[in-house]
């Protein structure tokens, strides 16, 4: 016999709660993704107006405001779609989440119209000179996680559509959306800093 | 008991063939398992890595001597100190946590334990990655070789123009790897220390070793994160032209150092703390006394986690800062002398009034608190910017961080060896080897080392090949190369002990110290499942609880 | 070179010194002195902490007798925590008053208008060294004149870089200052005695950091005149040599070196205009002597591995004439 045995004995057990071990791992995901973006934020800070050569942010950068008008939106319509999750509404749920993902598709095509335009248009690459460095490193890394987030949200939708998402993965949605609400978070740093303090 | 009847009943595949076993290995998510492997890939790259500086020593023996040519000595260097921080240091951390942790708060496995061996997977792939260098850092053309600049990798020196072919992209590469399996890693730790602790495992009635280990893992998120996105630029810089260090560009070459030592400080402390975290399990044990004043332990290690983010600078003091950024950075680094002197001075507290049993484990712990007290004293000699303009990037430094990596770090992970081997395999170390070990590479650390301060005093620079005569380096250089062959042979006593104990050690019993966390109320080695009734604690000492139940510490916390 | 320029015969500091506990300049001895201080508080500490731990050890080690017993369990003390957080406070706020005036006294000092200003470039692995107002440029020996407490005369360097980060260290004159690209730094000295100083770049700069040597050349202001006057001269043309002198400007050795007077304008490499007039090849690598010479005009691979001059494939004949030639540029 261990002192195990013993120790499992003889206490009586008042109330032990312990937290998700699922939400303190998200948590700690965005911690550290946090610490990522405020390095790139940094060196963009650090960079603003040293380019040597043109094109300067204020001659090309335009407000991107239907992006983030949809990308800002897409965070309430996933809490609708949470919501109607949470009581049993699942059409509703598959119509929010469905929005939810046109709206974050609508931001992604919307940086990539505006990435053509700086790239043929404007000869902004990220060669070109100390901004475009910054700025395509800064932007694609929020938009890489975009994509993430989009991806895992056609994941559990498509999961969903063939019924296989039930109210014990609530919690799992709760994930996916509050990873997506940080996504957000980001975009609205990363907009004030390149698209507003930056021109 | 239960336990035996499963040992019994699985006694017919007892000796499984290499394949299966091999297998077993490769697709295990068990916490101990993943555990012992980090152990074992870390004390492999420590034997590599430590072989590669007794070279370095070799060509440092004498005056202008041409053993060695000057770009393998840098290639050297670089593997080395990349090794020993990113292959030893880290994976040393990572396995003793990953064994460690769910035993002493009572769980059965570590949160995600699928998540744990994909860490696993990364760094090791990670670690071959960054050896395969030298047969294809070249590129496909020619000869292999491996990256030569230096372990912090300074830009300019890491752009395309000063470092062609693709070794630097296996540093940087190996190193993101690494780093994403050390984020997982922490994820892991924090979601298992928050959310898989025994009935009555309060925060505060954890183990110190859980609590650094907590503190580390929240360092890691916070400090990982600098460092590859530093080295994602650098790759952004020599794939796809990008300017972020380019210095021909109006791009800074500051700026990488500042990015690299936000990491850097931190890591070191991140490197420390599981020391710390070992030598506060072992000294009580073997004090037969709590650790004194528990809540400022805990305390102090946090406001260390703390500070060292601010004082990262430290390692700048030469690139020309202003004189407020110097005095800033030098106030913030002295400061962590005092919460770090608050630990010693706790461990002190504990032995004082104690009964202390020199058993192999608080021999290493007692070299440890010594050594980490000169080394934390240059530290401070350091941190006085003036001072340090002088000392920076000589000999000095170098003695500065191997009395902590080795007389701090190094130590622990030995005392760690002699006290929870037996838990994981079962039987004892043999003592007199023990021996041998200890009192070999105490004399050797200190020959090679103590020595090396001085030539930092009299002008030598770190990082040369080879150095001319009569500046009167000569002789600390051969007294340091000779101490090297002695810390090898402790270290061949080491692997020696630990593959011959194995079979024919002593049997170790459950409890072999009488200790008191949790790990030792099961059995050893500790079946797949841990426990096989999960325990319930009331105080931070269970098992002294069980052994005095006259004078139980619940009754006190 | 001027006999009386001959660097041993002027040497009085023992030339091997780079001990930092031997200052001779004002920056070191502000840094000496607090070496001195910290090197002394933090001896006290390891004397109290060092002896607590091993007063400890002895008087609280198991003796036979009692193996069985428990000692009394002691969780802590308030009191005792407050002491030792307190006191070393205290140690902290002293040393960092000490250090924040080294800091200021060493980097904020301003320098007399007389001050000699000179330019050090760090290159892999060599340094290139310009004085702007006096229109020299030479390379790896710096010559600066002495500090006379009579006649104070500060040296001012700017330091800059030409490809990777390098550090400019004369342990008896200054403590380091880095070389980084696209920044300038600066250093300043006021050599109290004449002779030669040694240092090293401190900052890992690549194949041949070891041999990135620095020799700092301390005269009397009189000889520093008369060395600036032989400086500022162009390259001597010597008729003798005028068949290696073509030869020598006809290689693509101009595409690295300058020597002024001639079409050799490179700038990668060292300015040879009065080569001979340094101690020393490849930045301290060997001495400047003729065997010498030729052997790192033939071959600088064979001498300083790994060094950006290439071996130029020189034949026999040729390597004669340039080096003769070369040995004429005093
Ligand atoms: C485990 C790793 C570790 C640890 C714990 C430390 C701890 C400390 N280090 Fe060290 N350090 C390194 C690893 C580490 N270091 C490495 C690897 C480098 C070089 C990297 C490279 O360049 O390659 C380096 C370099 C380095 C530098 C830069 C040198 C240079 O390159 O110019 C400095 C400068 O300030 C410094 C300072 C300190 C200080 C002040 C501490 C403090 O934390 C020490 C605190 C401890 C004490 C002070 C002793 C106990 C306290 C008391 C007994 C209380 C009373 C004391 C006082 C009040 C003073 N370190
Ligand atoms: C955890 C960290 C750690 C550890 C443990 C060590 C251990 C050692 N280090 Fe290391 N070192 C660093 C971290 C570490 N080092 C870092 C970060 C750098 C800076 C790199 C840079 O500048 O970029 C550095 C740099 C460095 C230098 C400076 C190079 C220079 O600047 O010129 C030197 C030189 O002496 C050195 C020596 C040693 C020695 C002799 C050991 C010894 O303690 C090693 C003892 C081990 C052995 C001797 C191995 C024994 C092997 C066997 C017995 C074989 C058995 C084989 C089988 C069983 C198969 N190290
Ligand atoms: C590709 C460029 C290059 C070419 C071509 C070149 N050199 Fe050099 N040379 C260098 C560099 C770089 C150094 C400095 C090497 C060092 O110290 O690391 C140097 C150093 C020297 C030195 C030593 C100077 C000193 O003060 O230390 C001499 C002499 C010299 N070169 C002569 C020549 C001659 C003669 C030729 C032609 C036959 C030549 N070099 C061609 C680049 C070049
Ligand atoms: Cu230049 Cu090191
Ligand atoms: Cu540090």
């Amino acid at each position: 016999m261990t002192s195990a045995d013993a120790l499992s004995r003889g206490i009586e057990s008042a109330e032990w709660k312990l937290p998700s071990r699922r939400k303190a791992a998200l948590l700690a995901l965005i911690l550290t993704e946090t610490a990522l973006f405020s390095i790139f934020v940094a060196a963009y800070v650090f960079y603003l107006g040293k380019s040597l050569t043109g094109p300067y942010p204020k001659d090309v950068l335009e407000l991107p405001i239907i992006a983030t008008i949809c990308l800002l939106s897409s965070s309430l319509t996933i809490v609708f779609a949470e919501r109607a999750f949470e009581q049993e509404k699942y059409s509703a749920f598959k119509l929010w989440w469905f929005i939810t993902i046109v709206l974050g598709l609508i931001f992604i095509a919307s940086t990539a119209r505006e990435w053509y335009r700086l790239i043929t248009k404007q000869g902004l690459t990220i060669s070109t000179n100390l901004f475009g460095t910054t700025f395509y490193s800064l932007v694609g890394l929020h938009a890489s996680h975009v994509i993430v987030g989009l991806t895992l949200l056609v994941l559990v939708l498509s999961l969903s559509l063939r019924g296989y998402v039930k109210q014990r993965h609530a919690e799992h949605l709760k994930m996916v959306s509050w990873y997506w609400h940080f996504v957000d978070a980001v975009w609205v740093v990363v907009l004030t800093v390149v698209y507003i303090i930056g021109r | 008991m239960a336990v035996q009847e499963v040992a019994l009943a699985r006694a017919p595949e007892m000796h499984p063939s290499i394949i299966t076993r091999l297998h077993e290995l490769v697709v295990t998510v068990d916490h101990k398992k993943l555990g012992l492997m980090y152990i074992a890939a870390a004390l492999f790259f420590f034997t590599v890595a430590g072989s590669m500086a007794a070279l370095m020593r070799l060509q440092l023996v004498v005056p202008n001597n041409d053993f060695i040519s000057p770009q393998v000595f840098n290639r050297l260097f670089t593997m080395h100190g990349t090794a020993m921080v990113f292959l030893v240091g880290m994976p040393i951390l990572a396995g003793l946590a990953n064994y460690l942790v769910p035993l002493m708060i009572g769980a059965r496995d570590m949160a995600l334990p699928r998540l744990n061996a994909f860490g696993f997977w990364m760094f090791f792939f990670g670690g071959l990655l960054l050896y395969f260098s030298y047969l294809a850092g070249a590129g496909l053309s020619g000869m292999g070789s491996a990256p030569d600049v230096g372990w912090f990798a300074y830009s300019p020196l890491t752009a395309r123009a000063f470092s062609p072919g693709m070794s630097t992209d296996y540093w940087i590469l190996a190193i993101l790897l690494g780093g994403i399996g050390s984020i997982v890693t922490a994820i892991n730790l924090i979601a298992t220390i928050f959310c898989m602790r025994c009935k009555g495992m309060t925060l505060m009635r954890m183990p110190m070793f859980v609590w650094l280990m907590l503190i580390v893992a929240g360092m890691i998120l916070l400090a990982m994160p600098p460092l590859s996105a530093a080295q994602i630029m650098l790759l952004l810089d020599r794939f796809l032209g990008a300017m972020f260090f380019d210095t021909q560009a109006g791009g800074s070459a500051v700026l990488w150092q500042h990015f690299f030592w936000i990491f850097g400080h931190p890591e070191v402390y991140i490197l420390i703390m599981p020391a710390f975290a070992v030598a506060s399990e072992i000294i009580p044990v073997f004090s037969r006394k709590p650790i004194f004043g528990y809540p400022f332990m805990v305390a102090a290690a946090i406001m260390i986690g703390f500070i060292s983010f601010g004082v990262w600078a430290h390692h700048m003091f030469t690139v020309g800062m202003s004189s407020i950024g110097n005095t800033f950075f030098a106030v913030t680094t002295m400061l962590v002398g005092v919460p770090t002197g608050i630990k010693i001075f706790n461990w002190l507290g504990t032995m004082y009034g104690g009964k202390i049993r020199f058993e192999l484990p608080m021999l290493f712990c007692i070299g440890f608190l010594f050594q980490f007290l000169i080394a934390g004293l240059t530290g401070i000699m350091l941190a006085a910017a003036p001072f340090d303009w002088q000392l920076s990037d000589s000999t000095f430094v170098v003695a500065h961080f191997h009395f902590v990596l080795i007389g701090g770090l190094l130590y622990t992970i030995f005392a760690a060896i002699y006290y929870w081997y037996p838990k994981a395999i079962g039987r004892m170390l043999n003592k007199k080897l023990g021996l041998w070990h200890f009192w070999l590479f105490t004399i050797g650390f200190h020959l090679t080392f103590d020595t090396m301060h001085i030539p930092g005093f009299l002008g030598m620079p770190r990082r040369i090949y080879t150095y001319d005569a009569g500046r009167g380096w000569e002789v600390f250089n051969m007294i340091s190369t000779i101490g090297v062959a002695l810390q090898a042979a402790a270290v061949l006593c080491l692997v020696i002990n630990l593959l011959w104990s194995a079979r024919k050690g002593e049997k170790a019993g459950d409890d072999p110290w009488d200790a008191w966390t949790l790990e030792w109320a099961t059995t050893s080695p500790p079946p797949a499942y841990n426990f096989e009734v999960l325990p319930k604690v009331r105080s931070r000492r269970p098992l002294w609880d069980i052994k005095h139940p006259e004078d139980p510490d619940w009754r006190y916390e | 070179m001027a006999d009386n320029l001959n660097i041993h015969q002027i040497a009085v500091v023992p030339e091997q010194v780079t001990n930092i506990f031997k200052p001779l300049a004002t920056p070191s001895e502000s840094i000496y002195q607090i070496s001195l201080l910290t090197l002394a508080i933090c001896g006290v500490i390891f004397l109290i902490v060092g002896g607590l731990l091993v007063y400890t050890i002895i008087r609280f080690r198991t003796r036979s007798n009692d193996e069985q017993s428990e000692p009394p369990q002691i969780y802590g003390s308030n009191q005792i925590e407050l002491a030792w957080t307190v006191f070393p406070i205290l140690i902290v706020f002293v040393l960092i008053l000490v250090t924040a005036r080294t800091i200021s006294d060493v980097q904020n000092a301003t320098h007399p208008p007389d001050s000699l200003k000179v330019t050090v470039v760090g290159h892999q692995w060599w340094w290139e060294i310009r004085y702007p107002d006096l229109g020299i440029v030479t390379a790896n020996e710096l010559h600066v004149p002495v500090s006379d407490p009579a006649k104070p005369r500060r040296t001012v360097l700017k330091l800059q870089s030409a490809d990777v980060a390098h550090s400019y260290w004369v342990p008896q004159l200054s403590g380091k200052v880095d070389l980084i690209p696209n920044r300038d730094n600066y250093m300043w000295f006021d050599p109290k005695q004449t002779g030669l100083y040694l240092g090293n770049c401190a900052e890992y700069c690549g194949t041949q950091h070891a041999h990135m040597l620095i020799r700092v050349i301390v005269h009397q202001q009189e000889e520093f005149d008369r060395w600036v006057l032989e400086q500022q001269k162009p390259a001597v043309d010597n008729r003798e040599v005028t068949a290696g002198r073509k030869v020598f400007l006809s290689t693509s050795c101009v595409n690295c070196h300058t020597i002024s007077g001639t079409i050799a304008g490179g700038k990668f490499g060292p300015d040879l205009t009065h080569l001979m007039s340094r101690d020393t090849l490849g930045a301290g690598a060997i001495k400047n002597t003729p065997n010498l010479l030729r052997a790192w005009v033939h071959d600088p691979q064979k001498l300083k591995e790994g060094c950006l001059m290439p071996d130029m494939q020189l034949s026999q004949q040729e390597l004669d004439l340039i080096v003769a030639y070369l040995s004429t540029l005093k």
